[in-house]
């Protein structure tokens, strides 16, 4: 039997990049938000420069939201999904906490791939099977909540385009802003500037990748010590700004705002009228309902989609605002296979620093260059970052040794030669959604309480597919002039698309209910007092991390939530 | 386990130790036991003395440098097998049974008594599943000790491994900091090793073996 709450103007659910963000503009308008969080509070005293501890699962704490969220996963209809592991983690924060803190606006292109496509190259280029479709937003609109939150959280960079001014400092190809980043880009590194003077050999643009790290003190805050053990791991002196020490603690000071941890949501309740009354949760097995005039759902993507499926009423049958099916459609997860590898001839002392801190090309992506003579659409960005630790660079160089053998004199003398030697980039490709690339629930597999895990059945296309053999190739052209002796990596991406970190759509924000779950403001089509964040209302990946751009989508709804109170919650 | 749990535990081990000679008994209570091969917490000797000669052809002590043994990954498994790998214990019993027992049926004697040439056939067989006598075959189980030996000569001595950092030496890492200048990014310096590990600093809380 739940035990309910008192009620609350708005509950936030899940307190990761997009829910703690959220959080801020509502607190500092006065509303009373409950954010309702699945994990805990973390320690920097547990965030050591421990490889082991780090990749034996122990930290971050991820496992848990394996074992209870692990989805299930098939490349097409016609297989058996299989269960796999969960690539998020459950603590304030979320995965804010140990991301790799890159942190980018989308490009302009990004927001009209369809019609800017037709416009250029005709409808034939929209491949076969894509649900691609313009968003109901242009980056115009979002570039004022893009400044707030790379205020807000603390980002670095060297801005590119200040109100259509070019610098080639930054990155010429991003969208005009209205002023520069709050702090100067992370500092560069031997290898870096290397890999700068080799981009700029070939006449393109690298630059410092921007990244919500602090290049300086800032708020509080030390400016980054690039100790390295920064992928996957939570920072020591809290230089990578998370949500948990940017705009969650702020919001708690701004008013009235509270965070209940180990909260963990499993449905919300719909009235016959289709509106949202609160949210059911469990803590240590006792049931709790939370009444709010308000929800903003803002777990992640697979758990998004998830709690609006179990969350069945007599006005909603098939699931929360899915009365027109959409609720699971238009997913994919972003196209970052086909790894390209370096060796070179020298050390590159790449065993400090961060991921954050690498440099980046944009030539080549999105619609950056001219796609006349190509078969693809979009494109990729180039990057190249810091950070090597020990057992990985041992694991790492395997790749390189002659004949594969992996113990013994011989092996230990290649290892110990060139275990700084290799590098292996970053790309991240343009991936569209398709027709038959869904999220449902499984069938068979359920979480230990019960509840049906989420499926997957997407793969990558001919498209993500093209562009991952064509971005394969720059990237080999920019490693031999910075003087690689040899390149790996032909780009296959593969086929099936698993569970990811960069997961896209399954509650898609458009103006058409029938193709669309949320309307341009992140607010349900068919239920008028339930927002939903993070990155299932994007529409289209483009060719960078999707964070801060689910972060500025998240402070515009919580912002729309704010200047139309009076309608939304009555 | 926590590390008071593990060095209590060492302790009640270091007494019992009757295969001890005496004045090893006294230099592993004086000085736990960096000192000492044989105060074991979760091998039996025999199985200590395989399992080092394995460690000691999988990453050789040569012209290199020390290699695995040298850097006591043998400790480290030791350790771990008695806390976070704890699971895979009866997997190395059984499986350094097996290396004897095939090392036997080959060669007419155990895996340690074997000249190098011989242990390294010997593990080519393993590592190629070849090698008989191995519940859910020899390959894994090569597998198993290899990445256990890697882990074990290159990650933080707090784990009982890397011992004198010469893992780190090894491939030229510099070691664990929790501060890193500008400087220790160039590409024409080498930085001066720490020789720290993540626990000296003082600011974390300790891990499990």
């Amino acid at each position: 039997m739940a035990t309910t709450l008192k009620k609350t103007n708005v509950v936030i659910i899940g307190l990761g990049a997009a829910g703690g963000v959220a959080c801020l503009p509502l607190a500092q308008a006065g509303l009373e938000v409950i954010g309702l969080e699945a994990g805990s509070w973390l320690n920097t005293k547990d965030m050591a420069p421990d490889e082991l501890k780090l990749s034996r699962g122990l930290w971050p704490p991820g496992p848990q939201k394996t074992k209870v969220e692990g989805v299930t996963s098939r490349p097409n209809a016609s297989q058996t999904a299989v269960r796999g592991n969960h690539p998020m983690m459950n603590a304030v924060g979320g995965t804010s906490v140990h991301y790799m803190a890159q942190s980018w606006r989308l490009n302009p292109w990004d927001f009209k791939v369809r019609s800017e496509t037709i416009r250029r190259y005709g409808a034939s280029r929209i491949p076969k099977g894509s649900t691609i479709e313009d968003w109901p937003l242009a980056y115009e609109d979002l570039e004022p909540f893009y400044d707030h939150v790379e205020y807000e959280i603390g980002v670095s960079g060297k801005a590119g385009n200040i109100a259509g001014k070019k610098d080639d400092r930054g990155n010429i190809f991003e969208g005009s802003r209205k002023r520069e980043f709050p702090m100067p880009a992370l500092r560069t590194t031997g290898y870096m500037e290397k890999m700068i003077a080799a981009g700029k050999s070939l006449g393109w643009h690298p630059f410092v990748a921007p990244a919500a790290i602090t290049s300086r003190a800032y708020e509080g805050r030390p400016g980054c010590a690039y100790h390295g053990y920064c992928i996957g791991a939570g920072c020591h002196i809290n230089a990578k700004s998370s949500t948990a020490v940017t705009t969650i603690p702020k919001a708690m000071k701004a008013g009235k705002f509270s965070v209940v941890t180990e909260a963990r949501v499993t449905t919300i309740e719909a009235d016959n009228n289709g509106r949202v009354t609160g949210v059911n949760y469990l803590t240590d097995g006792q049931e709790y309902f939370q009444p709010a005039d308000a929800v903003l759902l803002g777990s992640y993507v697979y758990e998004n989609v998830r709690v609006l499926l179990l969350s069945k009423s007599k006005p909603y049958p098939n699931g929360l605002t899915n009365n027109h099916g959409q609720v699971g459609k238009h997913y994919f997860s972003h196209n970052q296979g086909g790894a390209v590898s370096a060796l070179f001839p020298f050390n590159l002392n790449n065993w400090y620093g961060t991921p954050g801190q690498g440099i980046a090309i944009d030539n080549w992506a999105d619609d950056n260059f001219d796609h006349s003579g190509l078969d693809f659409i979009g494109g990729g960005n180039l990057y190249v970052y810091t950070e090597r630790r020990p057992i990985a660079a041992v694991n790492g160089v395997q790749g390189w040794v002659q004949g594969g053998a992996n113990w013994g004199s011989k092996w230990k003398a290649f290892v110990k030669e060139n275990a700084d030697r290799y590098n292996t980039a970053y790309l991240q490709k343009t991936t569209l959604p398709y027709e038959d690339n869904y999220l449902d629930l499984d069938p068979a597999v359920k979480d230990p309480l019960g509840f049906p895990v989420i499926r997957i059945t997407a793969e990558y296309k001919d498209n993500e597919r093209k562009i991952g053999a064509f971005i394969a190739e720059k990237m080999k052209q920019w490693y031999m002039a910075a003087g690689a002796v040899q390149v790996n990596g032909n780009g296959n991406v593969g086929g099936a698309m698993g569970a990811s970190t960069h997961a896209y759509g399954g509650t898609r924000m458009g103006n058409d209910p029938e193709t669309s779950v949320v309307d341009k403001w992140g607010f349900s089509h068919e239920t008028p007092n339930l927002g939903i964040l993070g990155g299932s209302v994007m529409g289209t990946s483009g060719a960078r991390n999707p964070t801060q751009t689910l972060q500025a989508l998240a402070w515009r709804t919580a912002d729309h939530l704010v200047k139309n109170w009076k309608s939304i919650s009555s | 386990m926590t590390r008071r749990e593990m060095l209590r535990q060492l302790g009640g081990a270091i007494g019992l130790a009757a295969g001890l000679p005496l004045a090893a008994r006294a230099q592993a209570r004086t000085q736990g036991l960096s000192g000492v091969a044989d105060a074991l917490v979760s091998f039996t000797a025999a199985e200590a003395k395989t399992l080092r000669a394995i460690i000691s052809r999988i990453i050789p002590s040569d012209e290199n440098g020390p290699g695995g043994l040298e850097a006591r990954a043998d400790r480290f498994i030791d350790r771990a097998l008695a806390g976070a790998l704890k699971n895979q214990k009866a997997a190395y019993s059984a499986g350094l049974a097996a290396v004897d027992g095939y090392s036997q049926s080959l060669k007419g004697r155990p895996f340690a008594d074997l000249a190098p040439n011989d242990q390294d056939a010997i593990l080519t067989d393993m590592q190629s599943n070849r090698a008989t006598g191995f519940d859910g075959g020899s390959g894994p189980f090569f597998n198993l000790v290899r990445t256990h030996t890697i882990q074990g000569t290159f990650s933080d001595p707090f784990y009982g491994g890397n011992e004198n950092f010469v893992g780190w030496d090894l491939i030229g890492y510099p070691g664990a900091r929790v501060v890193v200048s500008a400087n220790l990014q160039r590409m024409d310096v080498k930085p001066e090793p720490s020789r720290k590990s993540a626990y000296d600093y003082g600011m974390f809380t300790k891990g499990e073996f």
